[in-house]
């Protein structure tokens, strides 16, 4: 097994409840694992929540924090996946000043090149959108800063697997038991 | 056809009746076949306490003297009856005083429900008057947590309190209820919970990793077993013993996992881990294959890691998928239920003896006999040892009492040499290691099991972190029979800090009271040993009295606990002296 840190992205199916990721990010602090990004959301299944939380660590704790995650009462199933076998993106929002928009010629080339998208105007400010990889927006940042930025905020990765997750069957399953 | 729509009416009216949240929560624990609660009562938790005077006929609630005594009680009154212990506080202080005994039934897999009062729900987050998060306390350490602030739901989440407690891999559950709740009034009825969606259980076991561990089993030369606790949480003291016998295996048991087939029992080969029996332990690195059965390979269980068992290929018995592989890599997992999958193995083994490969085991008892154990059990230095008196207990109960302990090297003398005749008689903490669980622990074992003899040792450290519970013993009239192992030492530190800290005694040196006085207090009769003439004449004693008996055997001051294996190092390099 993989003794060599890494990102994974972990998803994990739960019901909706007050307290669980109290539950979960305390299996990962008694490891000191440091969680790198975390969403919770709706899932595909109705009444069902999804987490996905991004670690770095290797291969032998993760599937060791996998089972203990899985089997708290209220987790439906919790898997982890590498970068390989997930779709995954993350949201950035930048909000600037509205005059640079209009002095800054190069401002709106970068907007352009980076498939940003305006998400609003007015006045004093305008706000930035762009979806994609950590890296993008880590460049679009980066060349975005020089011309100064009033606020930016990054979302935690969201991401689907390549292969069936198979909740639906397993809830059946759960039903029939 | 009116008086068909009256019954109607009526068959109702039975099954939904309009009572308070306070009533339900006691009308739930009668539902659940809760006949004792230990707790301790508090503001957020009066309404409750007021049912449970009106239903004191039902359910008898037991007044400890500390809410952590009430926890261990209900810790030792389900380790010794298999059911559900339930525990019961205030908010505040008196659901933080749980703590101790949540995280200890969490790590010892103690089926156990826990009720805490709460702050009005819209007090809730103000830092009111004995408001605290106990939820969020309590999360990492119980199975399953729920906080509830509607009456209407109290039926339904005590169910599931239960239902999660005792089924799969049992542990503790806490209930916190806000005081609004528990004061107003809903249509009750009750239906026990056999299902959680999320939840599974009991992993299903696949039959071919069972044949798998059956083609390893019949070809292995020198098989080993190492059972513990989930043999006897999971009724499997029977499957494992023809187990043993039909296929001749050498057995051996993690602390506990004690009790669940005879000490006398010829393949039982004593116990694993830091304090075990040299031969196990040796063994453990000799062995072809291992088969462990309901335990966890925790670290007082296999030493370092890097050289456990390397020669071995090892198979799992689990009912927890989280324990497979998290410290030792086995080679075949078989999930599921112990009961089930041992019933499935049986038929597929051949009878065997291994008589040449058990003779090691004998072999290695021997020379553990001559270095530590003839030394433990006949001492002829001046001092008592603690060896001597667990085996005075041993003869004078025949190998049937209930040994209840509480942490130090008492509970690992206790453990190498108490005689278990009877499964579910060795009730000590453990995976946490609290010392004070004993005494309390005595208390819940006593009471769910009247008729058997319950013997709780201690040492003078532990003795002392709960020793009001003395009170709680008086006032029930709980016939528990109390020994101390005193050396006015806390002796296991003491032990570590001459092996390890050049015998630097910080700290470790007890100026103890008169604990014969302490006990006469309480009206519980007493007496002090210091010879070993008196030693036998006193055991006697105790265990004629029909009532609660104290007595303190003043041991040898500075004797160790061997065999040991020092932490960190190598089952294998496990030190007799």
């Amino acid at each position: 097994m993989n003794t060599e840190k890494q990102l994974y992205t972990v998803s994990i199916y739960t019901e909706n409840n007050i307290g669980l990721l109290n539950r979960i990010s305390a299996i990962f602090q008694r490891r000191h694992i440091n969680i790198e990004s975390l969403n919770t959301s709706p899932s595909e299944i109705e009444g069902v929540s999804r987490f996905t939380i991004v670690v770095y660590m290797d291969e032998v704790g993760m599937k060791k924090i996998i089972g203990q995650i899985d089997k708290q009462v209220e987790v439906i199933k919790a898997f982890y996946h590498t970068e390989e076998e997930t779709i995954y993106q993350v949201s950035g929002l930048f909000k600037i000043k509205s005059d640079l928009l209009f002095e800054e010629r190069q401002i709106q080339n970068i907007i352009k090149e980076s498939n940003a998208r305006i998400v609003t105007v007015n006045k004093d400010f305008f706000v930035l959108e762009k979806s994609g990889k950590r890296e993008e927006l880590k460049d679009l940042y980066e060349k975005l800063s020089v011309f100064g930025i009033m606020q930016y905020t990054r979302s935690g990765r969201i991401a689907v697997t390549k292969d069936e997750m198979k909740i639906s069957k397993m809830l059946q399953a759960f039903n029939n038991n | 056809m009116e008086t068909q729509t009256i019954t109607k009416i009526q068959e109702i009216k039975q099954i939904t009746e309009r009572i308070s949240g306070s009533e339900a929560i006691v009308r739930c624990l009668i539902e659940e076949g809760v006949d004792i609660i230990y707790g301790y009562p508090g503001g957020a938790i009066m309404p409750v306490y007021d049912e449970l005077f009106k239903f004191q006929d039902k359910i008898h609630h037991v007044l400890t003297r500390h809410e952590q005594g009430a926890t261990h009680a209900a810790q030792g009154y389900a380790r010794i009856s298999g059911k559900v212990g339930v525990a019961i506080a205030t908010s505040g202080p008196g659901a933080t005083n749980l703590i101790t005994g949540i995280a200890d039934a969490q790590i010892d897999s103690t089926p156990m429900v826990c009720i805490t009062g709460q702050v009005a729900s819209h007090l809730l987050g103000s830092d009111a008057f004995q408001e605290t998060d106990i939820i969020g306390i309590s999360s990492p350490i119980t199975k399953w947590n729920c906080q509830v602030t509607k009456a209407e739901d109290i039926p339904s989440v005590i169910a599931k309190a239960f239902y999660i407690a005792k089924s799969g891999r049992p542990g503790p559950v806490l209930i916190d209820i806000t005081k609004d709740a528990q004061f107003s009034h809903f249509d009750f009825s009750y239906e026990k919970c056999t299902k959680v969606r999320s939840y599974n259980p009991v992993p299903k076991t696949d039959i071919q990793t069972v044949e798998e561990a059956a083609k390893l089993i019949n070809q292995a030369k020198k098989p080993m077993i190492v059972w513990g606790q989930g043999v006897i949480l999971g009724k499997a003291e029977n499957q494992l013993k023809a187990l043993v016998e039909k296929a001749g295996i050498p057995s051996a048991w993690t602390i506990l996992g004690a009790s669940a087939i005879p000490t006398s029992h010829p393949l039982n080969v004593g116990m694993v881990g830091m304090h075990g029996n040299y031969a196990p332990n040796i063994l453990t690195n000799e062995c072809d294959v291992l088969i462990a059965i309901g335990m966890r390979f925790d670290d007082r269980v296999t030493g370092s890691l890097n050289t456990y068992a390397k020669q071995a290929k090892i198979i799992h018995f689990e009912i927890d998928p989280a324990e497979v592989d998290k410290n030792v890599k086995t080679d075949i997992a078989v999930l599921g239920d112990a009961k089930a999958s041992l019933e499935m193995l049986l038929p597929l083994l051949k009878e065997n003896s291994h008589s040449d490969w058990h003779q090691k085991f004998k072999d290695l008892y021997a020379i553990e006999y001559e270095k530590v154990i003839k030394h433990d059990l006949y001492p002829t230095k001046e001092g008592l040892t603690m060896g001597e008196v667990l085996k005075e207990i041993n003869l004078q109960s025949n190998g049937n009492a209930a040994i209840v302990t509480d942490v130090g090297q008492h509970q690992m003398i206790a453990c190498r040499y108490a005689d278990f005749n009877i499964t579910k008689s060795n009730i000590t903490s453990g995976g946490l290691g609290t010392m004070g669980f004993g005494l309390p622990a005595a208390i819940g074992a006593k009471m769910a099991a009247p008729d058997r003899e319950v013997v709780s040792i201690s040492g003078d450290g532990g003795y002392q972190m709960t020793i009001q519970e003395l009170g709680t013993i008086f006032q029930q009239k709980a016939a528990v029979k109390i020994v101390v192992l005193n050396n006015d030492f806390l002796g296991m530190v003491r032990q570590w800090q001459q092996l390890f800290f050049e015998k630097r005694y910080a700290s470790t040196e007890m100026v103890n009271p008169n604990f014969v006085a302490i006990a006469e207090g309480y009206y519980i009769k007493g007496k002090k040993v210091t010879k070993r003439e008196e030693l036998a004449p006193a055991v006697a004693e105790m265990m004629a009295s029909k009532d609660a008996y104290f007595l303190e055997v003043c041991v040898e001051k500075e004797d160790n606990v061997f065999p040991m294996i020092p932490s960190g190092a190598s089952v294998s390099d496990i030190r007799l002296e």
